[in-house]
């Protein structure tokens, strides 16, 4: 219960699949989703293997949760080996895919190999077919989606499929579901066009049942009550993630120019009142917001492109609806790459959705790419005869297509910002973790932030800790490493329910358990949860020095360990990781090489 | 007085709460595919419409059915199907106009809304106000008074 107890195991090279049980000594200890994909990960493949080889496991999993009544129940993972950063790669998604694959009856679906052909998958219930992907291979995630309700005469089929971008290994292609949901960092779209695999389609109807169905409900009642009420949840609904943007600017935290300042003069154009506004002409960005499978607090964005804006005045297909600006692609190609235009950023982002791409991960590159032309590394004769400078919006138009279609300087795009930095001789320029853009917290300014990206299993990250309050209330190294120790567990357990790591300004471990314990057999605590979270966290560990990383990878880009703050709350100040690293090893119970102790691993049972 | 589900779409998020409840309500499992009320998508996701049952005063279905399995719940004014007296033969699926009575090929029944007895799981699910049970009469009271409230607030008005 809350478990289907199946996994569905697919050998491409072989062209079979088979489902077995879910091994519940694992369920038991892992949990779900992130935890318990990270053991089958772990116990499926070799961790030193190329990630774009064939060798390469790709898991998509759920969570005993995933599927049910309780409040976001949509989310599902991808968890691959990474092959923009050699690490573990966990990448979540909402939309209602992760709830069809449940509902199809599997609680994990591992693929394994690689298809001497394009192919997809198509799963109705038990009936699981590797199917011929020649007549949408070469197109976006829209063209696949469209063409495949259509073909299976199913428009309730749910899909999850790569781009052009993902079929072309562009290292942080992503996989997309439901249109505008993204499994997004890391590059888990490229481990999937690596197998010539184009997407999954599912349709699902054998539904979740749970083991105390009343028990569940009254606890979904109440924790769905309290989350309703909360005002976290409320901001979400009414402007989204791009909120935090005015914040960022205000505290000098918003990475901006490729992270050279802090500070974005052109947030007021971009922020989220900006969004909601209507202009003169009657022209609004924000349609509406949505929710994903399951979801009380709904904090999608739906917009439009002003129909006069360069981008689309000749081109009507793109003047639809679709999925609008959150904080994170508003900091990558308005922050980082100093663009203030919002209809230039909301079509990138539109090309994000449509070839399957990280808007992170490509808004930091880009902004890498815009540092070197400005120093003259790279000319015009290198970007297609595209003036990258800082603030040119159709540049970033123009270098999200050719990189979507993989086209011109778009293939050096597509190396993302560590390889493009290292290509030109400038890797300082790059500003990643493990090879991973930043997502938009300056380090400088929030420095248990830093402390987190330099710790996060699938690099540079703001979803795998939270150390926000303690930042914003001191802006030092003091004091940060067991908050971050602490809500990194706290997540990866959050990560392996089916939930949604957004419900937590209203709901602590507690509100998840009472949940968790009444859908699953056993006795599910708050207690035994942050134990499955630091267990995932350890194993994530393992794995990661197996692939050979080690503790010199926990570490930040030079700009901000040596280059201090120009302004804002930390004006003068650098990240102070050396003081925060070994507290932190200690507090993880990890030698001062950052590799956990036999005594820690017998603890948790990893 | 009966009640009727009033939906209005401008408030659904397509969250899906409302038919996981339904089919907990009659299923005993969280199965999107055995509900009764449906979420449409329009326009690339921008728009989403709950559909289900309106519950004809001369139901179509109702008279269509040859072995008198549909009947009415005095109670609540809902068009029910007895699953002990419907043989499957789907003539009522062809005579409602709307698609909101449906074959299930895993019971071999025909399943509809049923108002759940007074007492509609899509309503108590829905978190935002989309779908409500209000007095059948008089559905169309709170646009009334929204359009009340406009016309007052207008200058001259």
């Amino acid at each position: 219960m809350g478990w289907q107890r199946r996994v569905l195991r697919v050998d491409l090279t072989a062209g079979t699949s088979a489902v077995e049980p879910l091994n519940m000594e694992w369920a038991n200890a892992y949990l779900g989703e992130r935890g318990l994909a990270s053991k089958y990960l772990m116990e499926s493949m070799d961790p030193k293997v190329d990630a774009l080889s064939p060798e390469n496991a790709l898991i998509f999993a759920t969570g005993p949760l995933t599927g049910t009544m309780a409040s976001t129940s949509g989310r599902y993972a991808v968890v691959t080996k990474g092959p923009l950063t050699g690490a573990i790669a966990c990448s979540n998604s909402g939309g209602k895919f992760g709830a069809e694959l449940k509902f199809a009856g599997y609680d994990l679906l591992i693929v394994h190999g690689r298809s001497e052909r394009p192919v997809y998958l198509h799963i109705a219930d038990d009936e699981v077919v590797i199917a011929d992907a020649a007549p949408v291979w070469g197109t976006s995630c829209w063209n696949t989606e469209e063409w495949l309700k259509a073909h299976h005469q199913d428009p309730l089929l749910k899909v999850a499929s790569i781009g052009v971008a993902g079929e072309s290994l562009v290292r942080y292609a992503c996989v997309v579901n439901d249109l505008h949901r993204a499994a997004g960092r890391s590059g888990v779209g490229a481990v999937m066009g690596s197998k010539q695999l184009k997407a999954v389609a599912v349709r699902g109807t054998k539904g979740v049942t749970v083991e105390d169905p009343k028990r569940f409900m009254s606890a979904v009642a109440q924790t769905k009550a309290k989350l309703w009420d909360d005002p976290g949840r409320r901001g979400l609904e009414k402007y989204g993630t791009n909120a935090m943007i005015d914040n960022m600017h205000g505290f000098g935290g918003l990475p901006t120019r490729n992270s050279q300042q802090v500070q974005f003069e052109g947030t007021t154009k971009i922020n989220a009142r900006a969004m909601r506004a209507t202009g003169e002409d009657g022209h609004r960005n924000l349609v509406t917001n949505k929710a994903c499978f399951g979801c009380t607090i709904a904090c999608g964005r739906i917009a439009k492109i002003n129909p006069t804006h360069f981008t689309i005045v000749n081109r009507k297909e793109y003047r639809h609806a679709s999925g609008g600006l959150e904080y994170e692609t508003a900091f990558a190609f308005g922050a980082e790459c100093g663009i203030d235009d919002i209809d230039a950023l909301t079509f990138a982002n539109f090309i994000m959705n449509e070839q399957g791409m990280d808007p992170i991960s490509f808004g930091g590159t880009l902004a890498a790419a815009m540092e070197l032309y400005e120093m003259g590394v790279i000319t015009d004769a290198d970007t297609d005869g595209v003036p990258l400078e800082f603030g040119n919006a159709e540049a970033l138009t123009i270098m999200a297509e050719k990189t979507g279609r993989f086209e011109g300087f778009g293939r050096v795009l597509g190396l993302g910002s560590k390889r493009l930095a290292e290509k030109y001789g400038r890797p300082e320029v790059s500003i990643t973790i493990k090879g991973q853009e930043i997502p938009g917290y300056d380090a400088r300014a929030l420095q248990g932030m830093g402390l987190g990206y330099a710790t996060s299993p699938r690099g540079a990250c703001h979803m795998k800790h939270d150390v926000f309050e303690e930042d914003m209330d001191d802006v030092s190294g003091n004091g940060k490493a067991k908050p971050c120790k602490d809500s990194q567990d706290r997540i990866a357990a959050v990560d392996s329910t089916g939930l949604c790591w957004f419900t937590t300004s209203a709901w602590g471990l507690e509100e998840f358990a009472v949940q968790v314990d009444a859908a699953c057999e056993g006795e599910w605590t708050a207690a035994r949860l942050t134990e499955v979270g630091e267990r995932t966290f350890n194993l994530e560990r393992r794995f990661n020095l197996a692939a050979g990383l080690t503790s010199a990878d926990d570490t930040l880009p030079k700009r901000f360990l040596r280059t201090p703050a120009p302004s804002g709350t930390a004006e003068g100040k650098v990240n102070e990781l050396s003081v925060m690293l070994p507290a932190y090893y200690r507090e993880r119970g990890w030698t001062s090489d950052g590799v956990p102790t036999n005594e820690t691993l017998s603890r948790l049972r990893v | 007085m009966h009640k009727a589900l009033l939906i209005d779409p401008h408030k659904c998020t397509s969250c899906m709460q409302c038919e996981l409840a339904c089919s907990f309500e009659h299923t005993g499992a969280f199965n999107p595919a055995r509900s009764r009320i449906k979420i449409f998508e329009f326009e690339h996701g921008a728009r989403s419409i709950p559909y289900t049952c309106t519950q004809c005063e001369e139901a179509w279905c109702l008279h269509a059915c040859p072995v008198e399995a549909i009947t009415v719940n005095l109670a609540t004014g809902a068009k029910e199907v007895d699953a002990n007296v419907c043989v499957g033969c789907k003539v009522c699926t062809i005579a409602c106009p709307f698609g909101t009575i449906n074959y299930s090929a895993d019971t071999g029944k025909v399943v509809k809304c049923d108002l759940c007895g007074g007492n509609p799981q899509c309503a108590e699910a829905c978190p935002t106000g989309a779908i409500t049970y209000v007095d059948a009469s008089w559905t169309g009271l709170a646009r009334m008074q929204a359009s009340a409230v406009a016309a007052h607030g207008q200058p001259g008005a």
